[in-house]
């Protein structure tokens, strides 16, 4: 790309006096490069050592998720949703969800609404591990990267155990979620988080009183709380700045008014504030998990309510084909285990009772006609959900900030637009002003606490 | 303050600027004409009774095939016509795509209907309250002032958005493209750029590569 190079020519004031002659260096980092994140290029101009411009250059991994978007049913741009901040896609899937069925204009059963609020938080926890390991290894400390990697891969464990997968989780749906907790969820978690809890003591204790670390921490990369305001700065990032502005307390959605805690803020705005609130926010975030696991309705039981046992999908079927649906309605079927969503008889609990929106369970789906042609025409191309005409807006807390999606619909199958505001994409804008004073080598720490993720960024 | 509120204190501050308003789905929303825009977003910042400190988001809508759309609601390999699914009814319907008068509006015809609207979504972190503004614009005269001057934050949106969608901004001072690269032809976010169309890609000798 053709770039304009600023004059370098010696200023005639520095040449007719007898100084040294000085020029500045154009120094173009990235768009592969170890330190980056991700695909991003900048071009610091440099006097010495220290910036003096910076421009920041992105959109490598553009792919066109709001065009994307336009293409595919309400359900379909759920698997995009997973590519777009990558660290915590089930929080991606919980904004696109919950801005769907505003636009709907139905809710779901309370348990879906803490299950949403689990995985959010195991999410925010994976993203703040794999943030503060990064940049913590930028700086020379790669225990603490490979310490928060190994806990990190326990809360994966987790989202897997949930899920099916491990990234690519496509796990809400819109008016639920896929499927409930997996059996003995709460004792997994339990010890996840104790690991967790373990390796977050000891990058503590690596890190915070380090003076290696806090030197170059502390003090770089910093913004005042009016900056951060006018760029659209959301987040840890913003709050470490302290703005104590958080979705989750502010404009609360899912579960969290029910439950208790603090939105931990900064007062320097600097790369260190930003390491001690997202090491907060951790805790907060097992603390939420915690809670919600004890508070949450208790989710369906395995076995028939008339016989104590459940059913084998086969004997279902059976039963179906001489038409006793009564003896079956409430009955749960022991499915394949590779079904979507099978052995669980989840609806009630987990997904709205709207029948034009969610598909039915897999029992009835097989198990009889009104549940097999519910599944048809949501799934058949050109059918599915049709909302109503109309645009909302509708955000949450991603592990980076505000995280909003506006949708348009035009009464059709497809959503008309889907714009995701994504929080990093504010904190890249100001990416200038937060190194240029600063020395080259502070790059490093600011942009590995700024957490850019590329999928997000570039859309 | 609610949407309600929030719009009744506007409709009454700007009686002139404000065209219409809805609060579909509790989201207050104000369309207002391009040549308020500024006033408007200066007084919702400064003012004490809105205090929008955060722009969250700005980003624009082509509303050029809204309801338009033909029905996909067939088997697409044998062409046997199906009914869709009905579309779900609505309590309180959302008032439609925000219209733009035009030059017949001054014989009073009514105004047409905007191709692009572009959408502001302010916030207010003291008040804790949401506004969104929609400004309609129309394809062959697709420019609105920059709120560059007030929002930092609005830079690269504002960018994104002439990437995208080929509206200008008067006022910023570095409109160029942001997520495609400078020899990028068309915007790609219009209703008509088609979503399968390739493009070569440029490298920095501003020749295509070989394997595009």
């Amino acid at each position: 790309m053709p770039r304009t190079i600023p004059d370098n020519s010696v200023p005639a004031a520095a040449a007719a006096s007898d100084a040294l002659e000085t020029r500045d260096m154009l120094l173009n980092v990235g768009p592969a490069h170890p330190a980056m994140h991700g695909i991003i290029r900048i071009v610091a101009r440099l006097d010495g050592e220290q910036i003096v411009d910076a421009d920041v250059d992105i959109g490598y991994l553009h792919r066109g998720f709001e065009k994307m978007s336009e293409t595919v049913d309400y359900n379909g741009v759920i698997p995009y949703t997973d590519r777009l901040n990558y660290v915590s896609p089930l929080i991606n899937n919980v904004g696109y969800c919950m801005a769907v069925e505003k636009l709907l204009g139905i809710s779901v059963p309370e348990r879906c609404h803490y299950i949403r609020v689990i995985v959010s938080e195991i999410s925010r926890l994976t993203d703040h591990l794999t943030c503060v390991g990064a940049s913590a290894m930028e700086l020379g400390a790669f225990t603490v990267f490979l310490y928060m990697i190994k806990a990190r891969e326990y809360l994966w464990e987790l989202v897997e155990s949930v899920t099916g997968a491990r990234l690519t989780v496509s796990y809400c749906r819109v008016g639920g979620v896929k499927a409930d907790l997996p059996e003995g969820f709460a004792e997994q978690c339990a010890k996840a988080f104790e690991e967790t809890r373990r390796v977050l003591a000891e990058s503590d204790a690596l890190l915070t009183r380090n003076r290696i670390f806090v030197d170059r921490m502390s003090g770089t990369g910093k913004i005042s709380a009016e900056d951060a305001v006018s760029y659209g700065i959301t987040g840890p990032f913003l709050r470490a700045s302290g703005v104590p502005y958080d979705v989750r307390k502010d404009c609360p959605y899912a579960s969290y008014d029910r439950l208790e805690f603090d939105v931990p803020v900064g007062t320097r705005g600097d790369n260190f504030d930003r390491y001690l609130v997202r090491m907060e926010e951790m805790q907060q975030s097992m603390r939420i998990v915690e809670q919600a696991l004890r508070d949450m309705p208790p989710g369906p039981f395995q076995a028939s309510p008339q016989t104590g046992r459940s059913l084998p999908a086969s004997e279902m079927v059976d039963q179906g084909k001489v038409g006793n649906i009564p003896a079956i309605r409430d009955a749960c079927a022991v499915t394949d285990p590779t079904l979507d969503g099978s052995a669980k008889p989840l609806h009630v609990s987990i997904a709205t009772a709207e029948k034009r929106v969610f598909l039915p369970p897999k029992e009835d789906t097989y198990g009889n006609i009104e549940g097999l042609m519910q599944h048809f025409k949501l799934v058949m191309y050109g059918h599915g959900a049709r909302p109503p005409k109309g645009e909302v807006y509708f955000a949450v807390e991603g592990a980076n900030g505000e995280l909003g999606f506006y949708v348009v619909s035009d009464g059709g199958n497809t959503p008309y637009r889907v714009r995701v505001r994504p929080p990093c994409f504010a904190i890249m804008s100001a990416l200038p002003k937060l190194v240029v004073g600063d020395m080259m080598a502070d790059l490093t720490p600011t942009f590995g606490s700024i957490n850019m993720i590329g999928g997000e960024l570039d859309r | 303050m609610d949407a309600a509120a929030l719009i009744q204190a506007l409709t009454e501050r700007f009686p002139d600027a404000v065209r219409s308003s809805h609060a579909y789905r509790g989201d207050a929303t104000i369309v207002v004409s391009r040549e308020a825009l500024l006033d408007l977003a200066r007084a919702l910042k400064g003012d004490a009774a809105f205090q929008m400190n955060f722009l969250m988001d700005l980003t624009a809508v082509d509303f050029s095939t809204f309801g338009k759309k033909p029905s996909s609601a067939f088997f697409a390999s044998s062409g046997v016509a199906v009914r869709p699914s009905a579309e779900l009814p609505d309590e309180h319907p959302w008032p439609g795509p925000p219209r733009v008068p035009n030059a017949a509006a001054a014989l009073g015809a009514p105004p047409g209907p905007a191709r692009f609207v572009v959408v502001y979504h302010f916030f207010s972190l003291p008040l804790k309250h949401r506004l969104r503004v929609e400004v309609p614009l129309e394809e062959n005269d697709a420019e609105v002032d920059s709120v560059t001057s007030l929002w930092a934050g609005a830079d690269w949106l504002e960018r994104e958005v002439w990437d995208m969608f080929g509206i200008r901004f008067r006022g910023h001072a570095n409109l160029k493209r942001i997520l495609t690269y400078e020899q990028f032809v068309g915007h790609p976010l219009r209703k008509d750029y088609p979503v399968n169309k390739r493009q070569p890609l440029i490298g920095p000798d501003g020749h295509a590569s070989d394997h595009s």
